[in-house]
C-alpha cells in the first residue's frame, strides 16, 4: 500500500511550458500537468484532435517537453499500438506510451480503436479527459455529455440522452486497471497513475474536467465546480483493480460521511444546466441516492 | 530461387525479405492470404516482426503510421472498401512524409458489394501524395515491394504497390525469389531522420498555420503550404530517384529495365495500347493477333502511375497515329483516370509539334466482368481504323 | 528569405514557452500575493503550495514566496479562490499603470 502523495512530495519537474493557448482556467491543463509528472520523462504521448492539441501548441512550437504523435480522430488507441509494437521490436522496454484523448475522441469516434487495443492487451495508459462535450470545436454534445446539459447543438432542450459510462465499457474488457478521476483532485490522479504503471495490458483513466466556457462558470471556480461534482455524489472517484471496484479519495470519504451535498448545488454552479426543471433535478437526485444506498450497503 | 506461387505469396515474400518489423493486418478479400502468409512467417519465427491484428483498416494504417514515426519499417495490405476506409490515413501518411509500403490488391468498390477485380480502389487514391506502382505479374510484385521500400525510405514518401485481385493475387506463376543477401545489399536498414524518442522530444503533425512562423530557435519555419509543396516537389523528383533505384536493382539482381513503362512491340508501332497492371499482358495477345494481320500495333504497360511519368510517356508515344487506353477504373462523370493523365501529358509535350496522336479510351472489367481477349482484339482493330468515340467506350456491357 | 533551407520538411515542433504568445495580455485581473497571509512565507518553510499545484498555466513558482509570471498568467483566479488563507486576491488590471504592467 503506497503512501498518498502530498503537494510537498509531488515531483517538482514540469513537463509543460507556460503561455499555451488553453482557455483561462482550463481544467485539462491542471490534470495534464500533474498527469505528466506521474508519467515522467520516458513517455511517448499520442494525441488526437481535441483541446489538448491546441494546448500542446501549433507548429513549430510545442508546449510539452515530451515526444508526442498527433493522430487522426478515430485512431488514438491504434496509433498507441503501433508505437508499442515498434518499441517492442526495438527492445526498448523502459519507454511507456500514454494516450490523451477527449471524451468525443474516446466515447464516440475513438471507441472502436480503444476497444480493439484493450482486447489485444496493448500495454499503455489511455487517458480520457472528459469535459463532457466537443469543447475544442465550440461545445457540441458528445456521448459523455450529461443529461440536461445545454450545448451548441442541444441549445434549447439540452441533451436528452444519458451520459455514456465509458469506464464501465472499458471494465468489461477485463482490464487490470480502470480509474475514474477528476482534475479537481489532482493528487488522487497522480497516485492512481503511479499505482497502475506496471500493471499489464491497457489501463484506462477517465478524468472529469471542468471547462469554464463549455460548462458556464467563472474560471476561478473550476476546482470548486469539480469538487461539487464529487461531493454531491454525482461523479465518483474510483478504481477497478482486476475487476474489483473501490471508491477512492473524496468519494471514499463520503461513504463514511453518509452525507451528500444536494445535486442541485452542482447544477446551480454552471449555466449549462439552466434548463433543468425541478422534476428533472429530483429524478437525478433519487438516482444518485439509489446509487449511494448501494455503496453504503456494500460498506456495511 | 525459382518457385511457383501466387501473387499474394510473392508480395509476402517481398515483405519478408525486406525485414519489415511491424505488420498490421485486417482481413479483406482478396488481400487476406497475403497477411495470413505473413502471420505464418512471424509465428514460425522466419520473420522477426510484431504482428498486430487490428480491428479495422483505418487502424491498420494508424498502426503503420505510428510505427514508422517511431522508427520501424512497417507494412500493411488492403483492397477496395478497406482502402477507402483508411483514406483519411492515406492522406495523413503522405503529409507526414512516412516511407510506408502498402500492397493494394485491386478490387472493385461498393456500392454495391463486389469482390472481384477492377482498379477503382487504388485509382481513387491517386491524388493523395502516395506513389503508385502497378504490377503486371508476380515477378513484378515481389521486385516492386523490394524496390518500393528502398525508394520510399530514400525520399520519405509512401508507396502503394498495386496488383490485380484474383488475376494476380490468386493465380500461380513461376518467379524468382531474390537471395536474402542480395536484398540486404540493395536495401539498407531503415534509418529515419527522426524517430519519436524521449531524449529528443518533438511534437509531430500538430496544427500547422496557413503562414510561416518563427520556431523556438528563432528560425522561420514552414507554413502548411510549404510542407505540402515539398511533398509534391519531392514526388516529382522521385521519378529520377526511381530510375536510379531501377538501375541499382538491375546491377544487384540482374533484371530490370524501364522504371516507368513496359513496352511491347512499340518501337515501330503506329498504334499503341496502354494499360495498368496485368491487362497489359492480355493485350499482348491481341497485339500479336493484329500484327499477323499486318497492323502495326504495340502495347505499353504503365508501371509508375504516381508520380506520373509524363515526359517518358509523351516521348514514347510521340508521333504515333493512335493511342488506345484500356482501363479498369474511371473518374465518374468524365472519363478514365489514366487516359486523362495521359492526354494531359501528350498535350503538354506534343501540342503544336504535329506529333500528337489520337487518343481513345476503353473501360473494361469493371466489377470483375470477364475481359475477353477477342473483345480486346476487336476494339483495338476498330480503333486503328478511326476514332471509335469521343467518350470512353465500355467493353462487354450487357445492357 | 524563405523557408527553403528549414531543417525539417514535416510538421515537427520543438518545445518552448509562449505558443499562445504573451498570454498575460488575456488578463482582466491579476493575482496579487499578500505575503503576510501566505503560509510558506509566514513559516519560512515548504508548506501549502496549493497555488503552485492548481495553476493551470505553470506560472506560479514553488518558492518562498511563490512568484507569479505575469508574462503568461491569464488571470483565471483559481489560485485566489483556492488559497486557504486568502493570501491571493484578484485585482483589476486597469488599476496597474502601463509602467508596472507585468511587474508585481
Amino acid at each position: 500500500m503506497q503512501a498518498k502523495t502530498t503537494i510537498l512530495s509531488l515531483p517538482t519537474e514540469e513537463f509543460v511550458h507556460p503561455g499555451t493557448r488553453a482557455c483561462t482556467g482550463c481544467g485539462l491543463a491542471i490534470a495534464y500537468r500533474v498527469g505528466l509528472k506521474a508519467l515522467g520523462k520516458n513517455t511517448i504521448l499520442v494525441v488526437p484532435p481535441s483541446c489538448l492539441t491546441v494546448l500542446q501548441g501549433l507548429f513549430p512550437i510545442a508546449s510539452t517537453k515530451l515526444p508526442c504523435l498527433n493522430v487522426t480522430f478515430a485512431s488514438t488507441a491504434a496509433a498507441a499500438s503501433g508505437i508499442l509494437a515498434t518499441l517492442r521490436a526495438q527492445g526498448k522496454d523502459n519507454i511507456q506510451v500514454a494516450a490523451w484523448a477527449g471524451d468525443g475522441g474516446t466515447s464516440d469516434i475513438g471507441l472502436q480503436a480503444l476497444s480493439g487495443a484493450a482486447e489485444r492487451g496493448e500495454n499503455f495508459i489511455y487517458f480520457c479527459y472528459d469535459n463532457e462535450g466537443y469543447m475544442n470545436t465550440g461545445v457540441q454534445r458528445s456521448g459523455t455529455t450529461p443529461i440536461g446539459a445545454v450545448t451548441a447543438n442541444t441549445p434549447f432542450k439540452g441533451k436528452l440522452q444519458q451520459k455514456k459510462d465509458v469506464p464501465a465499457i472499458m471494465a468489461a474488457h477485463n482490464l487490470s486497471y480502470v480509474a475514474a478521476c477528476s482534475a479537481a483532485y489532482p493528487l488522487d490522479l497522480f497516485d492512481k497513475i503511479k499505482k497502475c504503471m506496471d500493471m499489464p495490458g491497457t489501463k484506462y483513466f477517465h478524468i472529469h474536467i471542468p471547462c469554464p466556457p463549455g460548462w458556464g462558470y467563472d474560471a476561478r471556480y473550476g476546482i470548486k465546480v469539480g469538487r461539487l461534482a464529487v461531493e454531491t455524489g454525482y461523479y465518483d472517484l474510483y478504481e477497478i483493480v482486476n475487476g474489483e471496484f473501490k471508491l477512492t479519495a473524496a468519494s471514499e470519504k463520503l461513504v463514511e460521511k453518509r452525507k451528500l451535498v444536494p445535486v442541485r448545488e452542482y447544477f446551480r454552479s454552471q449555466s449549462r444546466f439552466k434548463i433543468l426543471t425541478d422534476e428533472q433535478i429530483a429524478e437525478i437526485q433519487s438516482q444518485i441516492d439509489a446509487k449511494w444506498a448501494k455503496y453504503y450497503k456494500k460498506d456495511e | 530461387m525459382h518457385i511457383i506461387e501466387n501473387g499474394n505469396v510473392a508480395a509476402a515474400l517481398g515483405v519478408k525479405l525486406c525485414h519489415a518489423n511491424v505488420i498490421a493486418a485486417y482481413p479483406i478479400t482478396p488481400q487476406t492470404p497475403l497477411t495470413e502468409k505473413l502471420s505464418e512467417y512471424v509465428e514460425a519465427g522466419e520473420m522477426k516482426a510484431e504482428y498486430i491484428p487490428v480491428e479495422s483498416e483505418h487502424s491498420a494504417l494508424a498502426v503503420c503510421i505510428a510505427a514508422s514515426s517511431a522508427g520501424a519499417r512497417s507494412f500493411t495490405a488492403t483492397s477496395a472498401n478497406g482502402l477507402l476506409y483508411m483514406h483519411e490515413q492515406v492522406q495523413w501518411a503522405a503529409g507526414a512524409r512516412l516511407p510506408l509500403v502498402m500492397c493494394v490488391v485491386n478490387r472493385a468498390v461498393g456500392a454495391p458489394w463486389n469482390v472481384w477485380n477492377d482498379q477503382q480502389d487504388s485509382i481513387s487514391q491517386r491524388d493523395t501524395g502516395w506513389m503508385q506502382i502497378y504490377c503486371s505479374d508476380h515477378q513484378h510484385i515481389i521486385d516492386s515491394v523490394i524496390k518500393a521500400y528502398w525508394l520510399a525510405e530514400k525520399v520519405s514518401i509512401p508507396i502503394m504497390v498495386c496488383y490485380d485481385g484474383y488475376i494476380l493475387s490468386h493465380t500461380y506463376m513461376p518467379f524468382d525469389v531474390p537471395d536474402q543477401e542480395k536484398v540486404d545489399k540493395f536495401l539498407p536498414p531503415f534509418r529515419p531522420e527522426y524517430a519519436l524518442n524521449p531524449d529528443e522530444p518533438a511534437n509531430l503533425n500538430t496544427v500547422t498555420l496557413p503562414d510561416v512562423r518563427m520556431d523556438v530557435k528563432g528560425e522561420l519555419a514552414h507554413g502548411y503550404m510549404e510542407i505540402r509543396y515539398l511533398l509534391h516537389e519531392e514526388m516529382r523528383t522521385s521519378l529520377t530517384v526511381a530510375a536510379e533505384g531501377e538501375k541499382r536493382f538491375a546491377d544487384i539482381f540482374g533484371r530490370g529495365g524501364d522504371p516507368y513503362l513496359e513496352p511491347y512491340l512499340c518501337d515501330d508501332a503506329q498504334y499503341v495500347a496502354v494499360s495498368l497492371g496485368s491487362l497489359t499482358y492480355q493485350l499482348r495477345v491481341a497485339v500479336d493477333t493484329l500484327r499477323k494481320e499486318g497492323i502495326k500495333v504495340g502495347v505499353m504497360g504503365v508501371r509508375f502511375y504516381r508520380p506520373f511519368p509524363d515526359e517518358a510517356i509523351a516521348k514514347a508515344l510521340k508521333g504515333k497515329k493512335g493511342v488506345i487506353v484500356y482501363e479498369k477504373a474511371l473518374s465518374y462523370g468524365y472519363e478514365g483516370a489514366l487516359v486523362s493523365d495521359l492526354k494531359s501529358a501528350l498535350y503538354e509535350y506534343l501540342s503544336g509539334t504535329g506529333k500528337l496522336p489520337v487518343v481513345q479510351n476503353f473501360i473494361a472489367g469493371i466489377g470483375g466482368r470477364d475481359i475477353k481477349t477477342d473483345d480486346l482484339t476487336q476494339t483495338l482493330r476498330d480503333a486503328t481504323k478511326g476514332r471509335v468515340s469521343l467518350q470512353p467506350v465500355w467493353i462487354g456491357l450487357k445492357l | 528569405m524563405g523557408t527553403r533551407n528549414y531543417r525539417r520538411k514535416t510538421s515537427h515542433s520543438e518545445h518552448g514557452p509562449g505558443d499562445g504568445g504573451r498570454t498575460g495580455s488575456w488578463r482582466v485581473e491579476r493575482p496579487v500575493l499578500n505575503k503576510s497571509l501566505c503560509i510558506p512565507c509566514k513559516r519560512n518553510t515548504e508548506a501549502c503550495f496549493i497555488c503552485w499545484l492548481l495553476c493551470p498555466d505553470v506560472v506560479i513558482s514553488r518558492t518562498i514566496p511563490p512568484e507569479i509570471d505575469l508574462e503568461y498568467c491569464k488571470g483565471c483566479g483559481i489560485c485566489a479562490e483556492e488559497c486557504p488563507t486568502k493570501a491571493i486576491t484578484m485585482v483589476d488590471e486597469a488599476k496597474f499603470s502601463a509602467d508596472d504592467k507585468d511587474k508585481e
